[in-house]
């Protein structure tokens, strides 16, 4: 029993001879403390009998009945035997249960601690996780194109509201921070180009900078990076969660396949939102390019625009805005397949998420990589 | 039955206590008192603000009137420091546990004590592994993380670390629900070698009617933002309170009835971990 006050005092242990020890003040959990450091180091005398003396003990919870058994039981490994005197009779039965409790756990095995791991085998356990994973969202890949399959076949099994409902949340409400990221996007890349261009009096060529750099690549990259951290993030969220609290074990009994009611959706809705959301970036981002270029390059907007229609083709535009789509496969697959792999609790949640979000970026990144050499190769 | 307790000190007084959300009116004018050393209970159909009720006690939320004293200190208004001193002195166990995900369950019955208190690191160790065998747990649970366990034994464990502070006054929530009959006779037994063991005072809320007719000292029925009837089972059971009557008419409430009342046998085996 703890008594508050008694609480603040601290434990003390006092040795007048090696056979005489004085235990007294708060053996409690809080008064301990102090004493830790000192009861280690008391010697008892060997093969005599050594007497505690308990009578000035004021309050004796758990953890003081846990260190006064453990003494006596050291003492009783060097002496003789020990003797405890003086204890108010109230705490006699804590004492008993320590002893009840230590003499139960002497009986079953303590189990053994498992070794840390070692740095082969951490790189062993890691790799193994990294091929696992892999191929886990291999067979995440090709489960949702089975559905998309059995959805393009009965057309009575797509699930539009989800799919509109998507494309509202992923898209129409990331137009206001993609505008302004894409806008502040083409004031840089103009700005910088503008001392550049201006040392060779080639103030006009600021249109084919912006243009082609703004419509080939920036705009689909800063647009992917947004959405994914946006709503990628939020798939893996949502899904995680709905797979902690058994809703996606729910869904599965009732008959729903959560492949079609969560993924397929997400899915068709990022492929329909990320190249629009596209298009607007590509539009933001070359309005920012024309400010800058108007106030530092003394180039007017009808030039600016006139020059962009002769120096940026179609192809450019449309290389930018086909690799939207592909963003978006990338995006909502890893959001989701991150999201059931899911286990356990909120702590998985958060891992989860993070995931989804570093290894989309990586991928969205990747694959744009892939692109310019593909479009290199093939002269687009 | 438990004799009731001599000491009839007040460790939780509520006074006039009200309760709104918005329009929503969950307590008016409540009052209750739990006495040192007792197993009080709290029933009351769904709704009728119980777990708001606990969560007020436990400094979790604020009523919007009226008087809160807990181990005579009143919660209006408590000072942070004060607050922190208080929390050190009770224990909760939640419905769904609380433990923390990211920590084994040795360590989240350690936390407090690492938290609070100077011991040494291996000494905690070996003090969790104690509450841990007192909660009714293995040993080798303790190496496990809490979505490796089942419900009964996260409640356990849970209980476990509401128990390392060594508190003088233990909140259960729901203590045997989700549990198999076996694991609740556990808790009945384990809330009541508690109490002789510490001098714990308890305050449950339950709707397991074996617990109340086995444990509690004295029930609270909670109904229309009140406290219908407080007494021993024995006694609720001869109230006429419409409100009061549905915890004893029907079949389950009497079976438990007569099963409470049925000459006990021998003595009651001693309380062991499983």
């Amino acid at each position: 029993m703890t008594q508050s006050r008694a609480a603040q005092a601290s434990a003390t242990a006092t040795q007048s001879s090696p056979n005489d020890l004085a235990v007294a003040g708060a053996w409690t959990a809080r008064g301990l403390g102090a004493v830790g450091v000192q009861l280690d180091a008391l010697v008892f005398g060997a093969g005599t009998t050594v007497r505690f003396d308990a009578s000035g003990v004021e309050a004796l919870d758990t953890a003081g009945a846990w260190v006064l058994h453990q003494l006596l039981a050291r003492a009783r490994g060097t002496a003789a035997s020990a003797t405890l005197q003086g204890l108010r009779p109230q705490w006699e039965r804590l004492l008993q249960a320590v002893t009840q409790h230590v003499q139960d756990q002497s009986g079953e095995p303590v189990p053994a601690a498992i070794p840390a791991p070692g740095a082969v085998e951490r790189i062993g356990r890691s790799a193994q996780t990294s091929w696992e994973q892999a191929h886990a969202m291999l067979g995440f890949v090709g489960e949702s194109a089975s559905a998309l399959g059995g959805c393009i076949a009965h057309p009575a099994r797509m699930r539009w509201r989800p799919i509109l409902f998507n494309i509202r949340r992923a898209g129409f409400d990331a137009l206001p921070i993609v505008g302004l990221l894409s806008f502040l996007l083409g004031i840089v890349v103009a700005y910088q180009g503008a001392d550049q261009l201006r040392q060779y009096g080639a103030n006009i060529f600021v249109a084919d900078l912006v243009g082609l750099s703004m419509l080939r690549e920036f705009a689909p990259l800063i647009t992917a990076i947004i959405v994914a951290g946006r709503s990628g993030s939020a798939f893996a969220a949502q899904i995680g969660t709905m797979a902690v609290t058994e809703e996606i074990d729910a869904m599965r009994t009732i008959g729903i396949a959560p492949m079609e009611l969560l993924v397929l959706p997400k899915i068709i809705a990022l492929v329909i939102a990320l190249p629009l959301l596209t298009v607007f970036a590509d539009v933001l981002g070359v309005a920012g390019g024309m400010l800058m270029a108007q106030s530092q390059l003394d180039v007017g907007y009808g030039e600016f625009l006139d020059r962009m229609a002769q120096a940026v083709s179609v192809t450019s535009y449309a290389v930018g805005i086909g690799k939207a789509p592909v963003f978006a496969v990338i995006i909502s697959v890893v959001g989701c397949f991150q999201g059931f792999r899911t286990k356990g609790g909120a702590d998985s949640v958060g891992q989860q998420t993070t995931r989804s979000v570093v290894q989309s970026i990586f991928l969205v990144i990747v694959a744009d990589a892939l692109f310019s050499i593909a479009f290199s190769l093939l002269d687009l | 039955m438990t004799s009731a307790p001599s000491n009839t000190e007040a460790v939780i007084a509520m006074r006039q206590v009200g309760t709104r959300f918005g329009d929503h009116v969950v307590h008016a004018g409540l009052d209750l008192e739990v006495r040192r050393g007792e197993i009080f209970a709290v029933i009351g159909g769904s709704g009728s603000g119980k777990s708001t009720l606990l969560r007020e006690m436990i400094l979790l939320q604020k009523p919007s009137e009226g008087t809160i004293q807990v181990l005579g200190v009143a919660l209006e208004d408590i000072a942070d420091d004060a607050a922190l001193a208080l929390r050190q002195r009770w224990g909760v166990m939640f419905q769904h546990g609380g433990l923390f995900g990211s920590l084994t369950v040795l360590e989240n019955i350690g936390l407090p004590l690492r938290e609070h208190t100077d011991l040494a690191d291996p000494l905690i160790d070996e003090i969790a592994h104690w509450k841990l065998s007192m909660a009714g747990l293995k040993a080798e649970v303790a190496s496990q993380y809490p979505s490796e366990l089942s419900g009964g034994m996260m409640k356990r464990a849970s209980l476990a670390r509401a128990l390392a502070l060594d508190p003088e006054l233990l909140f259960l929530d729901e203590p045997t629900a989700g549990l198999d009959p076996d694991s609740a006779a556990g808790v009945d037994t384990l809330v009541r070698t508690l109490r002789d063991l510490y001098g714990l005072t308890i305050v449950m809320i339950t709707h397991d009617l074996d617990l109340l007719w086995q444990v509690a000292d004295r029930v609270a029925v909670l109904a229309e933002g009140k406290v219908q009837a407080t007494g021993s089972m024995d006694e609720l059971s001869r109230t006429d309170n419409p409100l009061v009557r549905p915890f004893f008419d029907g079949p389950r409430a009497r079976g438990a009835q007569q099963q409470a009342q049925a000459p006990q046998p021998t003595q009651e085996p001693a309380w062991k971990p499983k």
